[in-house]
């Protein structure tokens, strides 16, 4: 069968995204900008068999998906920066205890209540450093609507294959905005997470493969097995050895470190002879690719570096062309937050700018093509 | 080997609480009432919060899930919702149910979810040693109400009834045997259940007030319980201080996992059209 093309907002490719790679379970709360995400879930998930829950709050959203996923359903929530925060108690619970989920937060304008309707991209390192502790995060950040629908399913692919939380940072232009999109009738590489070969009597549930990660029982299974938030052996009970405690969070690092290759994704436009390097992502990088194109028509050497997994930040990828580079430029609507990750990355071996701002405007193609001009 | 034992991961005993708690007597309570009400050990979940109640899915062989403090509901919808046909049971402290996590509980009887909640009650936080939790009476002593409890406390019943719960009742440590005859009618409650259990902290919230040993604590539990039948027959006077144990609330409303069924079930018989 042929593609269903379609002229959906960002918010609706994510619910498409989210169906073609098989949601069974969506617990929500409504805010702006992503309430479009939960009402069109709240539509179709019944029609399909598959559970829609709106709970009392943020909190309870979270903790629903993560017990919905250990009952083996793909599990996921949709947020805006304020319910972001809430959520991010069970977030660090859901990456501690290795249960895959999903969770979509359309930024909006920030700090507090701040610009509901407006675009930012302010949670840039809340998506990193929200929760508490020591942890890894995966973060993927979609320029289009169609890239939604595409970053919607690896999302979950990530989660279900690392056993992880896995985050989906929209802006609200992206959530808003409404492209051409071309639905496949069928997706393939459509993952689901490891179950164990052995029975009960065999079973660790905290006792990782080759690959670092723990395959996966479901509850009602017959495992009868423990999860908890406290740190735990490979038995999934508590411990205070913190020898294992140490093994723990080594491991949880390094089944994300190992697979940079796997997980990392960028784009990149006229880089190859590029001197002049703009880093954007999200909406900012459509702005990004027009200056960059209008600059080369002037005879600059610009080149834009996109990053589509936005955690972990994709280092390897940005200093392999850290050689040809004469300035680096960071547009992103915020005052200075991914910035941080280019300039520790680029080490001093070109001057880092910023083409920030936090006021809930779009930042213009004019704007990042004057800097590049400024900086030439 | 007695009949419950089975329910009990043996090599995790024993467990971590204060000689003396009341948290053990009634965890006695909750895996007998779950083998007379035969409920299918693989198919059981147990859910917990954080505290010194939420340490008792661990000594539990079931699948178990110690989950994040006052969040255990918000845990357990999710697991009932995504797979009703598992039997879900949460174990809670008083102030884990009733201040951090008093959203999720109101709204979790409120739906009438099939859940079976035990909240075990004595009066303080235990775990982080002795503070006042919603359920310190007023004028109580605790690590932080050094001069007596300004708040009032709740009454978990009357609450549990006006949110919506389909099954509510009270026991106590002491009354073990009406306890787990409490909470295994909760368990065959098609619908949301409340059984508060009244427990004892010798070791923070007894020594603050004075209140003895353990065993002085759970005779005055035997002293100050009055059965529901036994209340009717005395005065108003004769039940100051008194605390009635027993079924409180039975009703009947639809369940929340079957009401999202019917709906799943008709959209999908307009498909089929």
């Amino acid at each position: 069968m042929s593609p269903t093309i379609k002229l959906l907002q960002g918010n609706e490719a994510c619910v498409e995204g989210a169906l073609a790679a098989g949601i069974q379970f969506y617990g929500g709360y409504p805010i702006t900008p992503s309430t479009e995400i939960a009402e069109l879930l709240a539509e179709k998930m019944p029609r399909v068999g598959s559970a829609f829950i709106q709970m009392e709050d943020e909190i309870a959203a979270m903790a629903a998906v993560i017990g919905a996923s250990l009952t083996g359903a793909k599990s996921m929530t949709a947020t805006s920066g304020p319910g972001f925060s809430l959520k991010q108690e069970n977030l660090g619970y859901a990456i501690y205890t290795e249960i895959p989920c999903v969770i979509v937060n359309v930024m909006r304008g920030g700090p507090s209540t701040g610009l509901p309707t407006s675009p930012s991209q302010s949670d840039v390192m809340q998506a990193r450093w929200g929760t508490h502790g020591d942890h890894p995060v995966i973060a993927l950040c979609p320029s289009s609507v169609e890239e939604t629908f595409w970053l919607t399913i690896r999302a979950f692919n990530l989660a279900e294959k690392y056993r992880t939380a896995v985050i989906l940072l929209l802006d609200e232009v992206v959530g808003h905005m409404r492209e051409r999109i071309e639905i496949p009738d069928h997706v393939d590489n459509v993952l689901t997470r490891k179950k164990p070969s052995v029975g009960r009597e065999g079973y660790r549930p905290y006792q990782p493969d080759a690959d670092l990660i723990p395959p996966m029982a479901s509850f009602g299974e017959g495992y009868r097995y423990h999860v908890t938030g406290l740190t735990h052996d490979e038995t999934g009970f508590p411990t205070n050895d913190t020898e294992k405690a140490g093994i723990l969070i080594d491991r949880l690092h390094k089944k994300i470190d190992n697979n940079l290759d796997d997980i990392v994704e960028i784009e990149t436009q006229m880089m190859e002879d590029a001197e002049i390097m703009v880093v954007a992502y999200g909406s900012t990088a459509r702005s990004a690719s027009r200056a960059v194109k209008d600059a080369r028509a002037l005879g600059i050497k610009a080149g834009l570096f996109r990053p589509i997994t936005i955690w972990p930040f994709p280092a390897n990828e940005l200093q392999q062309y850290l050689p040809q580079l004469k300035q680096v430029i960071v547009a992103e609507m915020n005052l200075g937050q991914l910035i941080l990750e280019v300039e520790r990355n680029v080490a001093g071996k070109a001057p880092v700018h910023g083409v920030l701002r936090g006021d809930g405007e779009l930042i213009t193609p004019t704007q990042i093509l004057a800097r590049i001009k400024e900086v030439q | 080997m007695s009949a419950y034992e089975k329910y009990l991961r043996n090599n995790r005993l024993p467990h971590i609480l204060c000689s003396g708690c009341g948290h053990g007597i009634i965890m006695g309570a909750i895996t007998r009432a779950i083998e007379k009400a035969d409920l299918d050990q693989d198919r059981t979940v147990v859910v917990s919060g954080i505290g010194c109640s939420s340490r008792l899915p661990g000594y539990m062989d079931f699948d178990t899930l110690h989950t994040t403090h006052g969040r255990a509901l918000g845990f357990a919808t999710g697991v009932k919702f995504a797979k009703p046909e598992l039997n879900v049971i949460v174990i809670m402290g008083d102030g884990d149910a009733l201040a951090i996590g008093g959203n999720h509980f109101i709204h979790a009887c409120r739906r009438n979810i099939n859940i079976t909640t035990i909240i075990l009650n004595n009066n303080v936080y235990g775990m982080t040693s002795g503070q006042f939790s919603p359920m310190t009476p007023q004028g109580h002593f605790a690590t932080t109400a050094p001069y007596g409890n300004v708040d009032r406390n709740f009454d978990i019943c009357e609450l549990s009834r006006a949110a919506g719960a389909t099954y509510v009742a009270r026991g106590s440590a002491y009354h073990a045997v009406m306890l787990t005859d409490l909470i295994t009618k909760a368990i065959f409650n098609p619908g949301f259940s409340v059984v508060e259990a009244i427990s004892q902290c010798p070791t923070y919230y007894g020594r603050k007030n004075k209140q003895g040993t353990a065993v002085d604590m759970l005779n005055a539990q035997k002293e100050n319980c009055v059965t529901v039948a036994a209340s009717a027959k005395i005065t108003s006077d004769q039940m100051q201080g008194k605390i009635i144990i027993g079924e409180l609330h039975k009703s009947e409303a639809p369940e929340y996992t079957a009401v999202y069924r019917n709906i799943v079930d008709s959209l999908q018989a307009k498909e089929m059209k």
